[in-house]
């Protein structure tokens, strides 16, 4: 196995955790869901200088982390491939405004800088609330939530494909790459000359396992909708949960913690 | 009843892979479709499901395959292909299961009886909450053999459904096929899988019927699958 495959692989190995039990493993998915939805609205919705608001919002994932036993530590080692693209963005803030906006000591911070690790900040606490949201609940609860919340039926079953595919798709992709480093010792990498038709082979075979998976699908007597797992109703405490959490959020967001905070210590 | 009428079909054009094939097989029948690689036994599958277009006629219970039909027909055979990925695409072996009779309008409760029965019939009971994408190739196998049992259908097609298997699931398979009342269609390279199962043995080369007849007299005859890039089943050949 490749290095990438291995990260990805391990991506795609989520069910383990979320066959876990804990508290938040046991809420219904819905609202799970909407909560984490919640949360990367609020979370987005920060202003691009505004350093200090969002970072109390880390607050909301790192509690909940701990109340489902899965180590923060855990997410961002499977992370690790996503993660630079996340922090990427924003790279180039601190080149287009150079506009000082903080003072710390004999160094001036631009606006650029700020909003670069602004931007980058709000990518990963997105990212945290998702992948606690993927490591809580069993992809099938969570396809079964969505249509309940009449999500399109289209999209979910495109989610529920994507989640089953990803590691065939990852494997395909390193059966090619290890067949080619057998014929190219030495090297490293895939010479450049070699991508297109590898990118080609990748597309030709995605489709016809897309061709064949449909074929699977229509055999079966699919038409239009699939018929999820049931998922048990929806009871007080979810949405106590729910209510709560969303309440919770909305606090970080609005309040301004930090400058509280910081001011019971600066009189 | 499937029967095929001077079928005729070409991925590309002006490269027939099925040329003017006639056949007839009868309910309750098994019947293996044997052939070397290349010789358009997983495409007669395909023609039979309608997932291919083609000239001819073939007919189920004598009811054309054709647009309108295919829903009709569809339910009445279950086909396991040749490549368990592409079958299995629920998130896990249950829910891959119990994904045709919801289909089919079975009750629920009805689908789950089905699904353990089958289980414990294949002795895969272990497998039902396992993740399809966690199980090993000959697990997968096992798995897609026991989703198309659990659908019920009249007759079954299974392309190559002892590859990847180790000898003790092979042998399961077979004492699994044997015992299935329905009407079946096999292909496979594992020939003594075809002398265990079948009756009748239909020899396809370059898209036509070159021989048809009982497994016993088609499987023993060497310079018949000699000259069509085959050779005797192990259980059939002598050792000098
Ligand atoms: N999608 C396709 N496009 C073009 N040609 C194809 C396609 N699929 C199969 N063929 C060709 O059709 C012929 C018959 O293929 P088929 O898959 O039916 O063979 P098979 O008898 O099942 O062989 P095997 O024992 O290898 O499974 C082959 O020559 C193959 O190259
Ligand atoms: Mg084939």
């Amino acid at each position: 196995m490749n290095k990438m495959e291995k990260a990805l692989h391990e991506l795609s190995e989520m069910d383990d955790l979320a066959a876990q039990s804990s508290p938040i493993h046991r809420l219904h998915p819905a609202a799970k869901l909407l909560s984490t939805i919640a949360y990367i609205l609020l979370t987005v919705s920060f202003h691009k200088y505004d350093l200090t608001g969002l970072i109390p919002m880390l607050l909301g994932p790192v509690l909940l982390f701990q109340l489902s036993g899965i180590p923060v530590r855990t997410c961002f080692y499977k992370l690790r491939i996503v993660l630079p693209l996340v922090m990427a963005v924003g790279l180039f803030n601190p080149f287009f405004d150079r506009a000082p906006l903080l003072q710390l000591g004999p160094v001036a911070v631009s606006g650029g800088v700020i909003s670069m690790l602004t931007l980058m900040l709000k990518g990963v606490f997105c990212l945290m609330a998702s992948f606690l949201l993927m490591a809580t609940t069993p992809i099938d609860s969570l396809c079964a939530a969505l249509r309940k919340l009449h999500v399109p039926g289209l999209l979910v079953t495109l989610l529920l494909l994507t989640y089953r595919y990803v590691g065939v798709m990852t494997e395909e992709l390193a059966v090619m790459t290890d067949a080619y480093h057998l014929r190219a010792p030495g090297q490293k990498g895939i010479h450049v000359s070699a991508w297109g038709s590898f990118l080609g082979q990748l597309l030709l075979r995605s489709m016809d396992r897309a061709q064949e998976l449909y074929a699977s699908m229509l055999l079966r007597g699919y038409h239009d909708h699939f018929h999820y797992a049931g998922i048990r109703p929806f009871r007080l405490p979810d949405g106590l949960y729910l209510v709560g959490s969303i309440l919770a959020f909305l606090l970080l967001r609005f309040v301004p913690v930090a400058a509280l905070l910081g001011s019971l210590f600066v009189r | 009843m499937i029967e095929f009428q001077h079928v005729s079909f070409a991925y590309e054009k002006d490269r027939p892979v099925i040329r003017d094939l006639s056949f007839r097989i009868e309910s309750g029948e098994s019947v293996g479709l044997i052939g070397a690689n290349g010789a358009g036994k997983s495409t007669v599958m395909k023609l039979l499901l309608g997932l291919l277009p083609c000239e001819g006629q073939i007919l189920v219970d004598d009811t054309p395959v054709t647009k309108e039909t295919l829903k009709t027909i569809r339910r009445k055979l279950g086909f396991v292909l040749q490549n368990s990925d592409n079958q299995m695409f629920m998130p896990t072996v249950y829910e891959d299961m119990i994904f045709a009779p919801l289909n089919y309008m079975v009750s629920r409760e009805e689908a789950e009886k089905r699904v353990d029965a089958v289980l414990a019939r294949l002795g895969l009971t272990e497998l039902k909450y396992r993740h399809n994408h966690k199980i090993s190739g000959g697990e997968k196998r096992m798995a897609a053999i026991a989703t198309i049992l659990a659908m019920e259908p009249e007759a079954i097609l299974m392309d190559e459904p002892t590859s990847a298997l180790d000898p003790y699931n092979r042998r399961v398979v077979i004492n699994t096929i044997r015992e299935l009342s329905q009407t079946k269609i096999i292909t496979s390279h594992d020939l003594d899988m075809i002398l265990d199962t079948c009756d009748r043995v239909l020899l396809l080369s370059e898209g036509q019927i070159v021989a048809d007849g009982p497994a016993g007299e088609i499987l023993r005859d060497q310079a018949l699958l000699e000259s069509h890039r085959m050779e005797l089943p192990l259980s059939l050949s002598r050792r000098d």
